[in-house]
């Protein structure tokens, strides 16, 4: 089994009440996560893409299709408390996912309620704050920790819980560009660590870093494949609202002028190690 | 500003006191007020005022901040006091038009005002050297055997720790939706009282909306991170009696069997 998480044919509604009309948030998606990879999900807002996230958590339930995680029907009750164990969650919003007021109390919180014995929680709580560098922080209160830290300390939380998958729901839409950094990089070290990350995003430059791009719209999967598969595809990216990384923009401007910028460099690092070459 | 706020009124030490397990200071504290209504004359004030006044100094708080915790409910105290000392009927002391101070009166007051204040300094004294988390981990604990007859012991204590955790939090929200209605117009310090009352809706209505949604993304949160109430669920800080606990609760013993003794002197001999 390569792929950790299979979605076939996923639908999903909202407000199914008398007056409202159901509104139609995921549309028949199929998506299959490469176990061991950095998949982003990028889309505008709408586009279904937290709602699927929500969808791999066990949080929603498929109204119709099946969502597999692990080999596991998130559709099976019984399952649920090791579906959510394997794939982990961290949300939007940094202040509004911390339970406790003392850092590594919040880290132990998921180890807790799986019912772990104290010592060995005592030991992943420490080895998760060391991980995502928080570790001298351990005692002090989520309030006094800024945006980044606090988003930090949640990825702990769900690292301390050994999961095989982590679903990132765009985790650094509310940090400032410094906090978005410390983030990214924590999720790529963890990526290469082993761990299935699926980081849903709307920042072009963060999905220019993952290995395999899913592009929603309207609740529907519109394109998918590498990052410089998709990023090449400027023209269609741009009609659909959404922007290319800063790299793609610049290179297609450099083409323009008869700089010939191959078409795979789609992140910053790489534009600037090509045009070095021109010193 | 809302930085520095702290929570409750925890004194940031490592003394002996501060260190003692969290369940021996909430069962002395009440041990203590329970026995405070026993004591009856100066004698045993005496050794109560002498007992507190041991663990003021143990605990190295300052008495500034000991003291601080009185403000509130000096004029309770002020209340009892007069009460209890015109009231009081006796043997008359000092009589002038329909004042009328009695013995009794003054004795009554004087213990009255004093067992309010030895009760607050008590109580305080435990919160200034308890941090809030490890009082609602104590009181979990504590009513953990009344599980079995449907004390929701763990949940409470989890309301009390998300409630402590979230105080900043809709401080700040507070802070965020007055100064935005402030950019609108909206007035919050002038008029009367009715008139400043009224203006506040503008504010509590916006604050109560964000604070459901915080609840709501909390109990998401919650939940991706296996969170099924109290059942089988282990924790990382397991408390374990050391041996100055079981010293604090022999003291506390002894403490409680010498006001005791004290207090039915009389009737025993």
């Amino acid at each position: 089994m390569n792929d950790i998480i299979e979605i076939r044919d996923l639908v999903l509604e909202y407000g199914q009440g008398e007056e409202e009309e159901a509104i139609r948030a995921v549309d028949g998606v199929s998506l299959s996560i490469p176990r061991g990879g950095f998949t982003a999900i990028i889309g505008r807002n709408g586009s279904g893409k937290s709602t699927l996230a929500k969808c791999i958590n066990a949080l929603l339930l498929p109204g119709s299709g099946v969502v597999y995680v692990d080999g596991m029907d998130t559709a099976d009750g019984d399952l649920l408390w090791e579906i959510r164990q394997t794939a982990g969650m961290v949300f939007q919003n940094p202040d509004n996912q911390l339970v406790s007021s003392i850092v590594e109390d919040d880290v132990a919180f998921g180890p807790e309620n799986l019912g772990i014995e104290p010592e060995e929680i005592r030991r992943r709580v420490d080895r998760s704050l060391r991980e995502v560098n928080m570790y001298e922080e351990r005692k002090k209160a989520p309030h006094l920790l800024s945006g980044g830290q606090k988003q930090r300390v949640a990825i702990a939380g769900v690292v301390a819980m050994r999961p095989s998958c982590i679903v990132l729901d765009e985790p650094t839409a509310m940090l400032d560009p410094y906090g978005r950094g410390e983030v990214m990089e924590i999720v790529e070290q963890l990526n290469k660590e082993g761990v299935t990350i699926v980081l849903i995003t709307h920042f072009m430059e963060e999905a220019a870093r993952a290995d395999k791009v899913v592009i929603m719209d309207r609740g529907r999967v519109a394109m998918e494949g590498t990052p410089e598969e998709i990023f090449s595809r400027a023209e269609e990216l741009r009609a659909m609202d959404l922007d290319v990384p800063f790299a793609v923009e610049l290179a297609e401007r450099l083409r323009r002028q008869g700089v010939p910028v191959p078409g795979e460099i789609v992140e910053t690092e790489a534009l600037v190690e090509y045009l070095c070459q021109y010193k | 500003m809302l930085r520095d706020i702290t929570l409750g009124q925890y004194y940031p030490g490592s003394s002996w006191i501060h260190r003692l397990d969290p369940r021996v200071k909430i069962l002395g504290t009440f041990a203590y007020i329970i026995t405070l209504f026993l004591v009856k004359d100066f004698l045993g004030f005496a050794i109560a005022v002498g007992f507190l006044a041991l663990v003021i100094a143990v605990s190295k708080v300052p008495l500034r901040f000991i003291l601080r915790g009185l403000k509130p409910i000096f004029i309770i105290i002020l209340f009892t006091f007069t009460v209890n000392m015109f009231m009081t009927k006796g043997t008359t002391l000092v009589e002038w038009g329909f004042i009328r101070i009695s013995e009794e009166g003054l004795y009554n007051a004087f213990f009255m005002g004093l067992r309010l204040v030895l009760l607050i300094i008590g109580s305080s004294l435990m919160t200034l050297t308890t941090k809030p988390i490890s009082l609602t981990d104590g009181i979990e604990r504590l009513l953990s055997p009344f599980r079995r007859m449907g004390l929701p012991a763990h949940e409470l204590a989890m309301m009390m720790t998300i409630a402590l955790r979230f105080i900043p939090t809709l401080l700040e929200e507070t802070d965020k939706i007055m100064k935005a209605q402030m950019a609108r117009g909206a007035d919050f310090e002038s008029g009367n009282l009715l008139k400043r009352a009224k203006s506040l809706i503008p504010l509590l209505v916006p604050l109560f909306i964000s604070a459901f949604r915080i609840a709501q993304d909390l109990a998401m949160a919650m939940e991706a991170r296996c969170y099924r109430g109290g059942e089988q669920r282990t924790r990382m800080h397991s408390m374990k009696f050391a041996a100055r606990d079981g010293v604090a609760a022999l003291l506390m013993t002894l403490f409680v069997a010498l006001v005791v003794a004290q207090a039915n002197w009389a009737a025993w001999w």
